[in-house]
């Protein structure tokens, strides 16, 4: 469950102020899947740092499973990453010369999860987002962009959080590879019931969604229902 | 983050970089080296200095002519350069009850002709308690004996360095007994060679000849002064108490009555130990500063190599951070790397500087002494130097935003 209250977040520059997003409220339940869309310097990816506890605003509020965590430290905001937050970003952030298991465990390293199960939790995450198993001992550099962006997702999920933030996941990715990429998303949410964030500009992916949140200028345009 | 992975993690990095890593360890281990070789040859002079000391005689005092130091200041005369010391002195000497033997000495340098070659060397006029109380051992042949001594004869004791000199290198001291030599022009006969003590360098006792002092005083002198007394103690305990007493004597014997005008200056073995010590141990202490200067030269190749890795890797610590990474884990993960880059290099420094020590004693005759103080003092120093030097990058990878380093190219 995620609640956003009257979000502001102003950047400063000498004496510029930016207003990157002025008073933005709204709610995601769980098991939604949700698209938030708006052109290129819209707010759209500092509402995606709000979300993914990366960053805090400058006034509102921001409540994750009913946890105010606007106003956390560094330390405390990687905690909640680690524990109720996955990423999946537009160039994979796989590290190079490791191998697809390895590159989905890591998250569990840092949560302190003994080795066994961590490799039981990483091969559960590589089966949900459907790679097959002879590619799991292969170097993150081997493989194409779709799996390396399902590799990616794998890694989202391997901590079972409460919202996975994919940042313009098929950015990097031809129309094919893409939509293969957004199937897994769907069928993440469909059948896990994973709540899914897609940040993206382009209007057939956020179609993938059952709702879209438009902005522009850091204000919500429209927050509907994708028929 | 537990040990093992960040022990893995560690790992990965510096496979991953292997000639990087290899030229940053050898700053390391280059440094290490030569911190423990000149460390070790420092301390080998020092003991070898020490051991020619011991080898001079056990117990013993000598006593200088005209060597007083004038009150508050440090300057002296040159040893032996006043007349003062006369067998008149050494009479006295031998009267006192603490004294064991005594050898008086009057030396000089002069050309050795022998063999058809020559060689300049210190001819030292001496009596026969003089190999006693220095332990100078003979050979072949025998030392100057007393009556040799009273007859005034020309017979010399040949120092094994004197021989090389002369007969060349590897002759047997055997042939040359009853061997004639020409000293200053005057001939002598060749009674006895001494047994090499292994003195290095200047004043050394085996470049040196022993005729009987009578004579050095008759033919080379032309007076009855002495360079010196050697003085040995009966009892090691004795030693202070005997100089004073000695010192007393000789101011009277000499008719002075202030101690701080004494035309002689007393001299123990401690005082010639403390003194070469100081010296040996300053050599020591520059030697390994000069190589603790590399040491710091390495430890700033590591630092600058952790900050090109904590550039390089910017987008890999903005995404360890975003899946849930704290600062505490990375700067974790950086300082363990530059830590395990001087552990690495401090145990093949270690090992290569003990097999250069040992090279440098097996191959090029000097000394050196490896110390374990050395060693564990080196080993600290590179741990320590991981840990410096790692600590500004590990803070700055640890201080990294994610967001920014997540976008960063």
């Amino acid at each position: 469950m995620i609640e956003c209250k009257n979000l502001v977040k102003i950047y400063r520059t000498g004496d510029n102020e930016t207003r990157a997003l002025d008073d933005v409220s709204f709610s995601i339940a769980d098991g939604e899947f949700v698209a938030i869309m708006g052109p290129s310097g819209s707010g759209k990816s500092t509402l995606m740092h709000m979300l993914g506890a990366l960053d805090t605003p400058t006034s509102g509020k921001y409540f994750l499973d009913g946890k105010d965590v606007s106003k956390l430290s560094d330390d405390a905001l990687a905690t909640i990453r680690m524990k109720k937050i996955g990423f999946v970003f537009q160039s994979f952030n796989l590290l190079p010369r490791t191998s697809v298991l390895r590159n989905v465990m890591l998250p569990l390293i840092y949560e302190k999860v003994p080795r066994h199960e961590r490799e039981v939790r990483a091969g559960k995450s590589l089966e949900a987002v459907g790679l097959p198993k002879n590619r799991w001992h292969h170097l993150s550099n081997q493989i194409s962009g779709g799996q390396m962006q399902r590799v990616a997702i794998a890694r989202a999920l391997v901590n079972e959080p409460s919202l996975i933030l994919a940042d313009e996941p098929t950015g990097n990715l031809d129309t094919k590879t893409g939509e293969f990429v957004l199937q897994t998303f769907r069928k993440l949410n469909e059948e896990k019931k994973h709540t899914i964030v897609l940040i993206t500009h382009e209007e057939e992916v956020a179609a993938w969604a059952q709702r879209t949140i438009f902005i522009r200028d850091g204000k919500i345009i429209s927050d509907k229902k994708n028929s | 983050m537990l040990l093992q992975d960040t022990i893995f993690e560690t790992y990965s990095a510096i496979v991953s970089n292997k000639v990087r890593t290899g030229l940053t360890i050898l700053g390391i281990v280059i440094g290490i080296a030569s911190v423990i070789v000149m460390v070790a040859i420092g301390n080998g002079a020092k003991q070898q200095i020490e051991e020619n000391i011991q080898s001079i005689g056990s117990n013993l005092l000598m006593v200088r002519g005209g060597a007083q130091r004038s009150p508050g200041s440090f300057v002296r005369g040159a040893a032996g350069s006043d007349e003062s010391l006369v067998m008149s002195d050494v009479e006295a000497i031998e009267g006192l009850d603490s004294v064991a033997s005594v050898a008086p000495l009057s030396s000089g340098n002069y050309q050795v002709i022998g063999n058809g070659n020559n060689t300049r060397t210190s001819i030292n006029g001496v009596t026969q308690e003089y190999s006693e109380v220095r332990n100078v051992e003979v050979e072949q042949g025998s030392f100057i004996t007393e009556q040799q001594q009273d007859r005034l004869a020309k017979v010399a004791v040949l120092g094994p360095d004197v021989i090389e000199a002369l007969y060349g290198e590897g002759t047997d001291a055997g042939e040359v007994v009853g061997n004639k030599v020409r000293i200053n022009g005057i001939d002598f006969t060749v009674i006895g060679t001494t047994v090499s003590k292994g003195g290095t360098g200047f004043n050394s006792s085996d470049d040196v000849v022993y005729i009987p002092l009578s004579t050095y005083q008759q033919y080379f002198q032309g007076d009855k002064y002495l360079s010196m007394i050697n003085i040995k103690i009966a009892d090691q305990d004795e030693m202070e108490s005997a100089e004073t007493e000695i010192e007393n004597l000789l101011l009277a014997e000499h008719g002075i009555a202030n101690a701080s005008s004494a035309d002689f200056s007393i001299m123990n073995q401690g005082d010639i130990v403390e003194t070469a010590s100081s010296v040996t141990d300053t050599l020591t202490i520059l030697l390994g500063a000069v190589a603790g200067i590399s040491l710091v030269v390495g430890g700033i190749g590591i630092m600058n190599m952790m900050l090109t890795t904590v550039t390089e890797r910017t987008r890999e610590i903005g995404l360890r951070k975003a899946i849930g990474a704290k600062g505490a884990d990375i700067s974790a993960q950086f300082l363990f790397e530059s830590a395990t880059l001087t552990f690495i290099g401090g145990i093949v420094g270690i090992v290569l500087g003990v097999v250069v020590s040992w090279v440098v004693e097996n191959f090029f005759g000097t000394t050196t002494m490896v110390s374990n103080f050395s060693i564990l003092l080196s080993f600290g120093v590179s741990a320590l130097i991981g840990i410096v030097f790692g600590y500004y990058p590990a803070r700055r990878a640890s201080k990294l935003n994610p967001i920014q380093a997540l976008r960063y190219e």
